[in-house]
């Protein structure tokens, strides 16, 4: 227990093992597997509400480009299994057999040089966690050593996604086109459409959430966690104390990437198929909004807030599908005029209480997470410039 | 990719994609303008612009088919009406849009994008039930079809011509408002310096809200101008968001001058290259470039010098 206490408080071991209870324990037992799969889908949208909280909630910096890694890793799994699914024997009416059916379609004979080292699945896992890695590296780089940030990285962010949406779309022959990689069937001969696959993927898909949970509670209470909160609210205080604050956002920022490709890829392999309305300007802005939801504080109420949209956004489209878009835009403003906290601020504010005075027994002395009012943050963490 | 073409061929092509980079270097212009003096002053991003936009046009369709049935006699100038309604419609909604939403987060800028990101939804859900999910077109006085042949093979379409002289002519306007008046005098003491700017007794929240709904009413502008080119849908304000922005953040935020200049340079680029390469791939190459040279010169092309 000692070791677990230095990076978790009571409180946050009993968040954790509530999601993990949910989503392995009471989820699949409530639902059959056509909505357990769909709240898988779900899922592996809380990869990326969880990197935006350290991102965006702890550390400041506002990615509207997460789409892009998603996307990314969720490209990255479908060429692999679409490689797999193209066999000679499978696309033999093909006029060139062997190759993916789409790129047969757009006169293409031969497979492009970037697809064939997806032939490999321990290329294809690796590429997942380090092309968006790189890709993020790269825009972090470039953009925070020049001090970068605020709404410019947001705008830029966006368009980023703007430009891979269009690319991915423009060359049909190489990436699928508007469709995307469609009719993907087996992962290493392991057939992925069987009920039983999908209940295999879906704790699959839990075990890494909680796994990506617990990363990053160790990520935020190591010093580092308490850099990112420094930064965000006194960037040039943490510059003066000697810390190289755009490595620290570099990081961060790469380290929310990592966590969306994941997710992308997990929703390839628990969805069947990958295409571009995944990475565009509107499905990344929405992603932000799951993570607003939920809380932009709290990585467990990022969770519990992706849940929560897309369930809305399910049941709301099939029941009234023009309310749905009132709804989400009224989502947008309500969650940053009147409840910038999101969930986990109400609960902080109101259930906490409550579910303090039932569960302790002893007076909660030393808890090392006061409730954040933003302001807090910087008093708290800036009288500790150096260890 | 010049190999197959003549020398007059290419004259020819670059005069014709030029003219048509022209007429999209207006729309940008018009929607860069209103969006330049909001985050320049306020350092807002306003994401609904683009619907601000459509709201324009979605006025002008309504004028053009009011006055078609009404007043056929006017239709031969019910432009000019429309573009004034559409000016005061997008101005009056900007001004309703500051008070209930941005003024109380002008201490958060990223919340603010969301925020109008969220009325961007509502607006655009708003429009297609409405107006439909169908795209609307106006009908044009007859006066404005048609075009002028330069060469044998250059033409030059008179509602291109029209729009240019429009979008010119708001320029202008802006110009004089933001530089010869005291509202301008105002805005631009707020932008240089808020806090001296209140101590000295202008009230900044006024301005503020003037600003807001001035922009705003530009996009309607533009809007207007827009139902003359192409048809109107409820989505439509969304693709021109994106462009617009990294128009403003490339030409230099709060700076005009770099607003048009930065306009002038994508629109070209966009139109030539899509001549030669494939519509999306000129635009790709577009942004790419300018997202490129915006991470080695963050600031823009031209930058306000000013002590913050």
């Amino acid at each position: 227990m000692t070791s677990i206490k230095s990076f978790m408080s009571r409180q946050e071991l009993i968040g954790i093992l509530v999601i993990a209870a949910l989503l392995f324990v009471v989820m699949p037992l409530a639902m059959d597997i056509f909505r357990l799969n769909l709240f898988g889908k779900y899922l592996t949208y809380a990869f990326i509400a969880v990197g935006l909280v350290l991102c965006w909630g702890k550390c400041g910096i506002l990615s509207l480009g997460q789409g892009v890694f998603f996307g990314l890793g969720g490209y990255c799994m479908a060429m692999y299994l679409k490689l797999e699914a193209s066999t000679p024997e499978a696309t033999a009416i093909q006029s060139t057999p062997g190759i993916p059916d789409f790129m047969d379609w757009n006169q293409i004979t031969a497979l492009p040089w970037f697809w064939v080292p997806f032939n490999s699945l321990t290329f294809t896992l690796a590429a997942i966690i380090i092309v968006p890695a790189i890709f993020a590296f790269i825009i972090g780089t470039a953009m925070f050593k020049r001090r970068v940030g605020g709404v410019y990285f947001a705008i830029i962010t966006q368009a980023i996604a703007a430009i891979l949406t269009i690319l991915i779309i423009g060359q049909q022959g190489y990436t699928g086109g508007v469709n995307g990689i469609t009719d993907l069937r087996t992962l290493k001969g392991w057939d992925i459409r069987t009920d039983e696959a999908k209940y295999i993927l879906y704790y699959v898909n839990g075990a890494l959430l909680i796994g990506v949970l617990l990363l990053s509670q160790i990520v935020l209470k190591s010093k580092l966690g308490r850099l990112l909160v420094a930064v965000r609210d006194q960037e040039d205080r943490v510059r003066f104390s000697g810390y190289d604050v755009s490595n620290i956002k570099i990081f961060v920022f790469c380290f929310a990437a990592v966590l969306s490709a994941i997710g992308g890829a997990m929703f390839t392999l628990q969805v069947g198929f990958m295409s571009p309305s995944f990475v565009g300007i509107v499905p990344s802005i929405e992603m932000v909004i799951f993570c607003a939801v939920g809380g932009r504080l709290s990585i467990f109420g990022a969770v519990y807030g992706t849940l929560l949209v897309n369930w809305a956004k399910t049941t709301f489209s099939e029941t009234f599908p023009e309310l749905w878009l009132f709804g989400l835009g009224a989502l947008f403003i309500a969650v940053v005029l009147i409840f910038p906290n999101g969930l986990s601020g109400l609960y902080r504010s109101y259930v906490a209480p409550l579910v303090d005075r039932i569960v302790s027994v002893r007076p909660r002395t030393g808890r090392p997470d006061a409730p954040p009012p933003a302001a807090g943050f910087g008093a708290k963490t800036t009288t500790k410039p150096a260890e | 990719m010049f190999a197959d073409y003549t020398w007059t061929e290419l004259g020819s092509i670059f005069a014709m994609q030029g003219f048509a980079g022209l007429i999209l270097f207006s729309v940008f212009v018009l929607m860069a303008l209103g969006l330049a003096i909001i985050f320049g002053q306020m350092g807002v991003i306003n994401m609904a612009h683009g619907e601000f936009m459509i709201l324009g046009a979605y006025v002008t369709y309504l004028c053009s088919n009011f006055v078609e049935a009404y007043f056929p006699s006017l239709f031969g100038v019910y432009f000019f009406f429309a573009m004034a309604l559409a000016f005061v419609a997008a101005g009056s909604l900007g001004a309703l849009v500051e008070w209930s939403l941005i003024r109380h987060l002008y201490k958060r800028p990223l919340d603010t994008l969301l925020a109008t990101w969220g009325l961007s939804l509502i607006l655009q859900q708003a429009y297609r039930s409405i107006f439909g999910a169908r795209e609307v077109g106006v009908s044009l006085p007859n006066w404005l079809l048609g075009s002028v042949p330069l060469t044998d093979i250059i033409e030059i379409p008179i509602n291109g011509i029209f729009v240019m002289v429009l979008t010119f002519v708001i320029a202008i306007g802006v110009y004089f408002i933001l530089f010869r008046s005291r509202m301008g005098m105002q805005t631009r003491a707020v932008v240089q310096n808020r806090v001296m700017a209140g101590a000295v007794g202008i009230n900044t929240q006024k301005v503020d809200r003037n600003t807001f709904a001035l922009g705003c009413g530009i996009a309607g502008i533009a809007g207007s101008a827009f139902t003359m080119i192409g048809s109107t849908g409820p989505t439509a304000g969304q693709l021109y968001i994106v462009d617009t922005f990294l128009i403003v953040v490339f030409g230099g935020a709060a700076s005009l001058l770099g607003t048009i200049a930065s306009s002038f340079a994508i629109s070209q680029a966009q139109s030539t290259m899509e001549f030669f390469l494939s519509g999306s791939m000129a635009k790709v190459l577009t942004l790419l470039t300018v997202v490129g040279i915006l991470m080695i010169r963050p600031q823009g092309l031209f930058s306000l010098k000013i002590r913050r």
